[in-house]
């Protein structure tokens, strides 16, 4: 009977990886990743770890594919560009070294003589891999790596807040007339609001749109200005004529 | 089943996530297979748990499971800003740190 389960969940596992490579749309690599953490699952409830299966299917089959759909939905998950520059000596490159590694890897665990590595483990009692267990271990023994992974988790949620956020709108006038030091590392055409509502970085604006009374028209008119009558000093700095 | 069985299915997992992140050219999918290699690692960490009789293993693969969530949330987030700025989602297009 174990036999039977490790075939199906092993053969399930390696088939669901080999789809997230080989498929070209992403959303279905998603949905290959959760058939293939599903496998795992039931390999890991094979080895006794019952926790570590229940955690992997809520929490990573769950909560974080989740994201990844979600995210492939916002980008619009478009297949690969076949571009020329997919070179097929590469991919074969790529596929030989894939080999390699797997020889390499097989040769470095089942070449180890590990005493244990041809049976079925050791005998556990059974209990083990039971959540009273892993939960007593984590509160007891692993405190400080528990401790540890929740404030990393905490930080990654905040970066990733800070990564995604919609870039801020709006400045207030003073704020715009000060020169930070992300306006002075960035360059144009980087797509921020700053650039479209006229910030330091403002773009120039096509004279001919003439809808709105943005201040790109005031610049453009305070230029035109200043070309007129070259010896005439400035009379208003780009900053200035955000605010006016 | 012998613990070698599964140190096998390990290293095929492993094995087809690298050669995912080194042909595939979109930054989710490489994500993705970098999940691959992480749960490959998982697999090989609960095996030996199990060949020892001990949870540190799995404990382990649990600590693992909690850098690979934070691995996905920052890398996604990277997407997600570089979709806002126009840029492409192409790892190969990505060759530099300047936003």
């Amino acid at each position: 009977m174990g036999e039977v389960l490790f075939f199906v969940a092993g053969i399930g596992a390696v088939a669901g990886a080999i789809g997230v490579v080989a498929v070209r749309n992403p959303f279905y690599s998603v949905l290959a990743l959760v058939s293939h953490l599903v496998c795992l699952a039931a390999l890991f409830l094979l080895l006794r770890a019952e926790f570590v299966a229940a955690a992997q299917v809520v929490v990573y089959a769950g909560a974080v594919m989740v994201l990844y759909v979600f995210v492939v939905a916002y980008i619009g998950g478009q297949d690969e560009p076949l571009g020329p520059r997919a070179g097929h000596g590469l991919k074969l490159a790529s596929a030989v070294f894939g080999g390699l590694l797997f020889v390499e890897l097989s040769i470095a665990t089942l070449g180890s003589g590990l005493s244990l590595i041809d049976s079925g483990g050791e005998i556990v009692q059974p209990s083990f891999g039971s959540p009273a267990e892993i939960g007593e271990l984590l509160l007891t023994k692993f405190l400080l790596p528990f401790e540890v992974a929740s404030f990393l988790l905490l930080i990654a949620a905040v970066g990733a807040v800070v990564l995604a956020r919609r870039r801020g709108g709006l400045t207030r006038a003073e704020e715009q007339a000060q020169y930070t030091a992300m306006d002075v590392l960035r360059s144009s055409y980087t797509g921020t609001m700053a650039e479209a509502v006229g910030g330091p970085h403002a773009l120039p604006k096509p004279a001919a749109s003439g809808i709105d009374a943005a201040p790109g028209h005031e610049r453009a008119a305070a230029a035109a200005a200043e070309r007129a009558e070259p010896g005439a000093p400035p009379t208003a700095s780009p900053s200035e004529g955000d605010e006016a | 089943m012998d613990i070698g069985w599964f140190l096998v299915v390990s290293a095929l997992i492993f094995t087809i996530g690298a050669a995912g992140v080194l042909t595939r050219r979109s930054p989710l999918v490489v994500l993705l297979c970098l999940e691959l290699m992480l749960n490959a690692a998982n697999l090989a960490l609960i095996a030996f748990a199990r060949m020892h009789g001990n949870h540190d293993g799995q404990i382990f693969a649990i600590i693992v499971m909690v850098v690979a969530a934070c691995e996905v949330t920052v890398g996604l987030g990277v997407i997600v800003a570089m979709h806002r700025r126009r840029l492409p989602i192409d790892v190969d297009e990505m060759q530099e740190l300047q936003g």
